[in-house]
């Protein structure tokens, strides 16, 4: 009994061991308290940013909504297309240099491009993040398709299965590919969503909240900001963990 | 059509397992073949694995194909069940083509055959989605199968949470649900470790002896070929030649007293004999 409330605290033995030894940087004054503030005031910084006053929950709320536009058109973008190109193993080696060549450049690399061709309205981040996103997709549904294993995909045709449904055994065989995909992107789209926020001439996000309270000094403010997008960062991936075991109940088994 | 040949049709063939059914032992043109292939030929590339290749097998017998590696056992198989296409050639199930009967097949690698995303009854309920088999009926037949079989595995389960030898049983009920005319095994238990091997392979005697189904077997192990076959059709090496098609006169059910039993290893013998008469050349 005493071991298992023992194994179900264990996680939090590296977050209370974290906050220790920050809350100890603080107490004996090894970093200037000006570049680090306590863990207190940090999380009071948090509390109050999210639930009384500030700006932090509406870019928060910005930043999320940017975000998940940005997850849900590179999804709707790039599974189609993942599946288009991995049925045939011949189209996929055509275009796979491109893909993997755009998907090597630092998304960051096409800022410029993208401000150029959209401007620099909301939605240009959200194109952004969504081009970055759908070529992780993209490689990761279609080599899904690819490797569907021949065996299954034989095993329906001699059952009679008609082609609708042996395109259904592929969807279902490439399912846990496609999720390891729509995690990769989801956390890239994050990141590129951050960073737009930061270098475009954003109005609003979270990105914009971190710049702003760095060049206010208004350290507690840059620290909350940093913690709410790693906590949205965290709870994106937990989604797509929690949907996969939920849906995907065979991955890796 | 001779009074000798429609007696032949009329009777059944003996089976094994029946002591009092006399073994026929008349040429094969007299008998009716369930499956007859007529001027097979198959190469890859370069090379001739079959070359105008005959071969009748006949009705509610269990068939084990063996030979030397790459001799095209599987290949022989495959174009049988219509998985791989034939350069010339005709095989015909009383006089039909693969298309227009019922079969089953078990693949060597249960795990990449059955699918994961459902429960192993619906794996085994699978085929008849396909014959327009309502959804009550699907359930019956599939516990009316478990039941003759006496399954103790817990169905409901998903096929990854079983053991491999519960997976390839899971196979096998799938094959047979459709009530096969005929069942194809390749090499349906060299993935399973040995005393699972054995057990699978007294499962599968029981339900050839239930059911009666024609089934063809390739198998690399020689003691499972003997075993488990009415008939042992030894292919020499490509271009493959049917080189002896030996009787197992074995009463059935066997078990493991059999593996002492004279005929079983006089035919044993026989059959190591011409398979390394073929290694060697």
């Amino acid at each position: 009994m005493k071991s298992k409330t023992l194994d179900r605290l264990r996680p939090f033995i590296g977050v209370v061991i974290l906050i220790g030894i920050w809350q100890a940087i603080v107490t004996l004054k090894i970093v200037d308290p000006v570049l680090l503030p306590s863990p207190g005031k940090t999380f009071s910084a948090v509390y109050t940013g999210l639930f009384e006053q500030g700006r932090l929950a509406f870019d928060f709320g910005k930043t999320v909504e940017r975000a998940c536009m940005g997850i849900a058109l590179a999804t709707v973008i790039g599974v189609p297309v993942g599946v288009i190109l991995g049925a045939s193993e011949n189209v996929y080696r055509s275009v796979e240099f491109i893909i993997d060549f755009f998907r090597s450049t630092p998304a960051s690399a096409v800022f410029p491009l993208f401000l150029l061709l959209f401007g620099v309205g909301e939605i240009t981040k959200v194109y952004i993040s969504a081009f970055g996103a759908s070529l992780a997709i993209i490689f990761n549904v279609a080599y899904g398709v690819m490797n569907a294993r021949k065996t299954r995909v034989l095993a329906a045709k001699i059952m009679g299965a008609p082609p609708l449904q042996r395109m259904l055994v592929v969807l279902l065989e490439s399912l846990p590919q496609t999720f390891i995909g729509l995690r990769m992107g989801a956390t890239l789209a994050l990141v590129l969503m951050i960073t737009s926020e930061m270098l475009l001439g954003a109005i609003d996000g979270l990105g914009l909240r971190i710049f702003e309270e760095q060049q206010l000094f208004n350290m507690p403010g840059m620290y909350a900001a940093i913690f709410c997008s790693g906590l949205l960062g965290y709870t994106l991936n937990l989604f797509f963990f929690i949907t996969e075991r939920r849906f995907v109940h065979w991955a890796g088994r | 059509m001779s009074a000798d040949a429609r007696t032949s049709i009329l009777k059944p063939m003996s089976v094994a397992g029946n002591p009092d059914a006399p073994v026929d032992t008349r040429p094969s043109k007299f008998r009716r073949p369930h499956v007859t292939v007529r001027g097979l030929t198959k190469r890859f590339d370069d090379r001739t694995i079959y070359e105008k290749f005959d071969l009748d097998l006949p009705r509610g017998q269990f068939v084990s194909i063996f030979g030397p590696n790459g001799c095209g056992k599987s290949t022989l198989m495959n174009m049988i069940a219509g998985l791989i296409p034939v350069d010339e050639g005709q095989i015909l199930f009383d006089g039909q083509t693969i298309d227009e009967i019922r079969f089953g097949y078990v693949f060597q690698n249960y795990r990449d055959a059955l699918f994961p995303w459902i429960s192993a009854w619906d794996n085994i309920a699978y085929p008849l989605r396909f014959m327009k088999v309502p959804k009550a009926e699907r359930n019956r037949r599939v516990d009316a199968l478990v039941k003759k079989f006496d399954v103790r595995i817990n169905l409901k389960q998903y096929p990854y949470q079983m053991s491999g030898g519960q997976q390839q049983l899971v196979s096998i009920l799938r094959a047979l649900v459709v009530d096969p005319e005929i069942l194809f095994l390749d090499e349906p238990f060299s993935a399973l470790d040995y005393e699972m091997t054995l057990f699978m392979r007294d499962q599968m005697q029981r339900m050839f002896q239930e059911t009666g189904t024609t089934t063809i077997i390739v198998s690399h192990d020689l003691d499972e070929a003997v075993y488990l076959a009415d008939r042992i059709l030894l292919l020499s090496r490509a271009p493959a030649k049917v080189v002896d098609f030996p009787i197992v006169d074995v009463p059935r059910p066997r078990n493991a007293l059999t593996l002492a039993d004279p005929e079983f290893n006089r035919v044993k013998g026989h059959c190591l004999e011409i398979f390394q008469q073929q290694v060697r050349k």
